[in-house]
Parts: structure tokens; C-alpha cells; sequence
């Protein structure tokens, strides 16, 4: 087992899954880079090299570059899902679902249930999200919420580079269309990897911490800023457990609901936009299901009703902080 | 592309089938028994018949709303196509797709598909699946005048060229998006834009068999070869409303009665096989007999056919979850 970084973790799982099954392919938008350019081939790897290396081993007939043709190159992705190969289509910014929504929600989501059963459509959709690099509204949004929304879609959401590992490898291998969900702050981030494949089931939460005063549900990045906020209130003597959900879709609301029967009390982090997001999707959920254990109000940590700003001072005034983690955990627990 | 007599005669059965199938759906969507949207394909047989006598099982289409004739030219079982329609638990799909969404991937038909120009880039990826696979399938999309001015079937010419696949991109025109016209609504020509993407295009009189078989023939074998994609655009016409209960006042006077007296495919093909002595009058008569009594047969099973039972409502939506 080596520290690896999440970029790292990321190529390891899609070069073994390649190795291991022929059908498994990737395509998108400068993935190797400098098709039919003079210079260098393999140019780029991805935006961020996150898939440098793999085009020299497996060939341009198995890692694609595609013109900038969102909708093209996805609905693609999914024909040849729905006829044999298993793609991972990488769309760079999940900003850019904007113009291959439809073949996403309306063709990938819905085969197997329009099709009576019979359709299977193997399909990864990587794609990268979240603030903190300075993107600004169109390169920023976090947007799994929406995902979560449509019954047909999973959605995966690795928040360190041992979960983006193995994760990633669950998601080739499973037979559902996945939205696989890279936070660009995280590519540097480092973790023991194993080097061996691995996967981590869907559905399965991760406690990343376990205290009885109050339960913090976080996804992505905010996983480690509420790690950071749990930290600190540790040394104030407030326990706190972390529950990482892995995936919204499936999510496992159980491993929640279990947690806040014993703590009484609620704090959920999302970085997506505050309305209709995850952090109210599980808060309804608790307040159904887990009323009578509610010591406290549930508290939601979220960015403002906002898109994303440029300027690094108001980014950061942005995005959940460990301060405001703390501010929600000291609110329930007064 | 020459057929023997016993190609001649399917070619002409599955066109009377898609047309009396289509008949037929008309007749029991105006009494009342065939719930939600239905776009029908009467008129246009020549069109999916021309193309899919080309095919065979590598091969994938993918269709559009107005997909049963389609369907029917893949293969799929009329008798299970029926009882999708009418929305039965016999459905090709279960009664969970309806005329919108009937598919048959076994059979290599994609669906037909909600969205105009839904099917393009998915027939782009049946194209890479066969190229990668090295399978020797082509794959071809079916898109309508009204679906050629999505952005994702501009797309997916442009992709189809870039990663020279083969596909093939059939746009049947049928003078109406909807019950906008074809001559207003595309900017320039059907062949004008498959030549800016670089791919070999031809124009056919839609309504002949014979010239759609011969110019899909030249697009499957470029295609099976390695040469890449091409697109035909097909002029034909449609008998019936954009869907069933569309009044059609946005046509001309008589023009429907007109069509079907002066250009109507399954009449055309009949005349110049009689007339060149391929086959004879009765043995097509003998066809239309049969063809009556399989459709009348089909919607009798539909109506007699259970519906699903209230525990599909939650099922087939994940392999696994």
C-alpha cells in the first residue's frame, strides 16, 4: 500500500478495470490530447492529467479524444453501453450536463424500465465539480442533487483518494448508468491506496468518526471539512460522528437514521446549492423517520442560494467552512 | 442491389404488415382502447423496408417517435408490438413503453425515442461498439425532417466522421415537423449539410422501394467496409396526422387522397413487380389475405391480454440497487 494521490487512485482504476476487461473504453474531450496535433501525442490526459498514461498503453482505439460535442460524444457513451462495450465517458465539467441533459435523464436513465427489463447500459459518467479553484459560475457547481433526482441514475461521490479508487472500479463493473462525481479541489489530495483492485459497495455509508453528541452527514469535499470541524469540537469535548454517504444514489439512509437514534442531533454539510439539495433531502428524510430521537432542530450547512463567484473573496465566503460546521454543531448542541 | 422472389415477396410483407398494422392502430386508437401518443407510419413504408432489407442481426437502428414501421422492418414481433401499445403485461416492453418507447434490443431496434433526435448519438455508439468489437455491424439512425435541425444529429454526423464509423443516418422527410413545413424550417439542404461534415450523401424518391434499397445498399457496404458514414434523405409522405388526433389543417386540399392515389409505395412496388413479371398479382393478394388476418389476430390477443400487474410499477429501473 502506497500514498497515492485521488488523480492517482483515479488512473490505477481505470487502467486496471482496462486491463482486466476489453470492453471497458474512454472517450471524451482531450483525455489523451493532441490528436491530429503537430506536437506532442497524449498531450493532456484529461484538463487536470488526471488520465495521462493510458492512451500510450491501450491505443487511441480504446481511449478516445472527442470533438467538443457534449451531447455527440455522451449519448454515444450510451448507445455503445446499450450495445456491449462498458464506457467511462469523462465530462469534464459537470457544468457542461447542461447540454447532454437528455441523453443522460431521457435515454440512459430510462432504457431498462421503458425497454420492460431488458436493457442494460454499463455506463461511467466521470465528471469533475465544486468551488475552490477559482472557475466561477460555469466550471464550479456541484449539481448531484439533480442526478439524485432521476430514478435509472446512480451517483457516486469519492471523497478521498482511497474511496475515488475504489468507488471508480465499482462503478465499471456494475451494470447501472453511474455519475461519477471527482471534486477538482481533491485531485492532490493523498491516502493509502491499496494497489491492488478493489471496490466499495454502493449504498454503504462510511463512519470516518464515531461520537455520541451529534451526527455530521457530509459528502465530497465536505467530508474533510467536517473531519476538520469534528477535530476541533473534539477538543471542546463534543463527539461528533462523521457520516460519509459514498453515493446519493443509491444513498443509505439507514446508517443516518441509526446514527441520529443515538446522538439525538443533526448537522448535514452540503456544498450544492441549498434548495432541493442533499442536505434537505436527508433532513426530511430524519424528520420523518427519526422525529422522536431530535433533541434538536436539524441544521443545514450549505452555501447561499447563489451561483458560484469569481473573486477568491467572495468564494470563499462561498463555500461551507469548518468554522460554520462547528457554528451548526454548537446550535444543536446549546 | 437485385432480390430473388422470395426477398420481393417479404420486402412487400413487411410493407403491407407496417401499413395494415398502422391501419389498424388508427382505427382502435379512434375508439378509445389505445391510451397516450401515438405517431403512425402509413404512407413511409418504403423508407424503413428499403433500409432494414439491407440488415441483418449485427446490425442496430435506432427510430424515432413514429417508430413501429421501423420496429416491424427490424424484426420485432407484431403480435408483442400490439400489446405494447395497448399498454399490456404480453407488451414487447412489458406495457412500460408504449408506441413512444417500443424497443427490442435483441432484435437490434434501439426504441423508438420521445425526444427528436434522441437517436443519433446513441446509433454512434452502436457504431463504435461494432467498429471496436470488430462485430462487421453498421448502425443506422432514422431521423425525421424535424429531428435533421437538432443540434445532437449534427453532432453525431460530425462524431460519425471524426471516428469514421459505421453509420448510417436515414432522414425520412416527410414535408412536416409536427405540422411545420420541411421547405420553411431546414435552412438548406439535407444533402447540403452531410456535405459540410464530409459524408457521402444521396437523395431518394422515398415512396420507391426500389431506390431506397439500392442507395441503403451503398451506405451498408461503405459502412461493413470500413469507409465510414453516409447519410440518405428520403422525400416521402405520411397518411396520417403528426399524431393521432391531429386534425391536419396545415395540409392542402386533398392532399392526402392525392398521395395515396398517385405515389403510394406498397402500390408502386406492386405495379413494377407484376408489370416485370417477378411476381404475380395473387400471389400479393394471397399476402394482403394473410397480413389482414395476423393483424386482426394481434389485436384481438392485445385486447384479451392481461394488464401489468401493479408490482412492475417498481420494478426494471436498476440492474441492481
Amino acid at each position: 500500500m502506497a500514498k497515492k494521490s485521488f488523480r492517482q487512485a483515479i488512473n490505477e482504476a481505470l487502467a486496471q478495470e482496462m486491463r482486466r476487461d476489453p470492453r471497458v473504453i474512454l472517450m471524451g474531450e482531450d483525455v489523451a490530447g493532441g490528436q491530429g496535433a503537430p506536437g506532442e501525442d497524449d498531450a493532456w490526459g484529461g484538463p487536470l492529467g488526471v488520465t495521462k498514461g493510458l492512451m500510450p498503453e491501450f491505443g487511441r482505439e480504446r481511449i478516445l479524444d472527442t470533438p467538443i460535442t457534449e451531447s455527440g460524444f455522451i449519448g454515444a457513451a450510451i448507445g455503445a453501453a446499450a450495445t456491449g462495450l462498458r464506457p467511462v465517458a469523462e465530462l469534464m465539467f459537470v457544468d457542461f450536463m447542461g447540454v447532454c441533459f437528455d441523453q443522460i435523464f431521457n435515454q440512459a436513465a430510462k432504457f431498462r424500465y421503458m425497454f420492460g427489463g431488458k436493457a442494460v447500459t454499463p455506463v461511467v459518467i466521470r465528471t469533475m465539480f465544486g468551488a475552490g479553484f477559482r472557475a466561477a459560475s460555469q466550471h464550479s457547481q456541484c449539481l448531484y442533487p439533480i442526478f439524485t433526482h432521476i430514478p435509472g441514475l446512480k451517483v457516486a461521490i469519492p471523497s478521498s483518494a482511497y474511496e475515488a479508487k475504489g468507488l471508480l472500479i465499482q462503478a465499471i463493473r456494475d451494470d447501472d448508468p453511474v455519475i461519477f462525481f471527482e471534486h477538482k479541489m481533491l485531485y492532490d489530495d493523498t491516502d493509502d491506496v491499496p494497489d491492488e483492485p478493489y471496490t466499495i459497495p454502493f449504498g454503504e455509508a462510511n463512519l470516518t468518526r464515531e461520537g455520541g453528541d451529534v451526527t455530521i452527514v457530509a459528502l465530497g469535499r465536505m467530508v474533510k471539512v467536517a473531519n476538520e470541524a469534528a477535530d476541533a469540537l473534539a477538543r471542546q469535548r463534543v463527539a461528533c460522528t462523521v457520516i460519509d454517504p459514498r453515493t446519493t444514489s443509491p444513498m443509505d439512509f439507514d446508517t443516518i437514521l441509526e446514527s441520529v437514534e443515538e446522538t439525538g442531533r443533526l448537522v448535514v454539510v452540503d456544498e450544492a446549492h441549498p434548495r432541493c439539495n442533499m442536505a434537505a433531502d436527508i433532513s426530511a428524510r430524519v424528520a420523518q423517520d427519526a422525529f422522536k430521537a431530535l433533541k434538536a432542530p436539524i441544521r443545514m450547512v450549505t452555501p447561499p442560494h447563489v451561483p458560484v463567484p469569481f473573486s477568491p473573496a467572495l468564494e470563499d465566503a462561498y463555500i461551507p467552512s469548518a468554522a460554520r460546521v462547528i457554528e451548526a454543531v454548537r446550535a444543536v448542541t446549546a | 442491389m437485385q432480390l430473388n422472389r422470395e426477398q420481393l415477396l417479404a420486402a412487400y410483407r413487411m410493407m403491407r404488415t407496417i401499413r395494415a398494422f398502422e391501419d389498424r392502430v388508427h382505427t382502435e386508437f379512434s375508439a378509445g382502447g389505445i391510451p397516450g401518443f401515438v405517431h403512425l407510419y402509413a404512407g413511409e413504408e418504403a423508407s424503413a423496408v428499403g433500409v432494414c432489407m439491407n440488415l441483418d442481426e449485427r446490425d442496430k437502428i435506432a427510430s424515432t417517435h413514429r417508430g413501429h414501421g421501423h420496429c416491424i422492418a427490424k424484426g420485432c414481433d407484431v403480435d408483442a408490438m400490439m400489446a405494447e401499445i395497448f399498454g399490456r403485461a404480453e407488451g414487447l416492453c412489458g406495457g412500460k413503453g408504449g408506441s413512444m418507447h417500443i424497443a427490442d434490443l435483441d432484435k437490434g431496434m434501439m426504441g423508438a425515442n420521445g425526444i427528436v433526435g434522441g437517436g443519433p448519438p446513441l446509433i454512434c455508439g452502436a457504431a463504435l461498439t461494432a467498429k471496436t468489437l470488430k462485430t462487421g455491424g453498421v448502425a443506422v439512425a432514422f431521423v425525421g425532417d424535424g429531428g435533421s435541425n437538432q443540434g445532437t444529429t449534427m453532432e453525431a454526423y460530425n462524431l460519425a466522421k471524426a471516428w469514421n464509423l459505421p453509420a448510417i443516418f436515414v432522414v425520412e422527410d416527410n414535408g412536416y415537423a409536427e405540422s411545420t413545413a420541411s421547405n420553411w424550417s431546414v435552412s438548406g439542404t439535407q444533402l447540403g449539410r452531410a456535405a459540410g461534415f464530409g459524408i457521402p450523401a444521396v437523395q431518394v424518391d422515398g415512396e420507391d422501394f426500389f431506390a431506397i434499397l439500392d442507395a441503403a445498399h451503398d451506405a451498408v457496404e461503405r459502412a461493413r467496409s470500413g469507409g465510414g458514414p453516409s447519410l440518405i434523405h428520403g422525400r416521402l409522405n405520411r397518411y396520417y396526422g403528426h399524431f393521432e388526433g391531429d386534425a391536419q389543417t396545415y395540409r392542402g386540399n386533398g392532399e392526402v387522397d392525392r398521395l395515396r392515389e398517385q405515389k403510394d409505395p406498397i402500390m408502386r412496388f406492386r405495379q413494377r413487380v407484376t408489370e416485370a413479371g417477378l411476381l404475380e398479382g395473387s400471389q400479393l393478394d394471397a399476402i394482403d389475405t394473410a397480413v389482414a388476418a395476423q393483424i386482426e389476430n394481434a389485436v384481438m390477443k392485445a385486447k384479451a391480454g392481461a394488464m401489468p400487474p401493479p408490482a412492475a410499477l417498481l420494478t426494471d429501473v436498476y440492474v441492481s440497487y
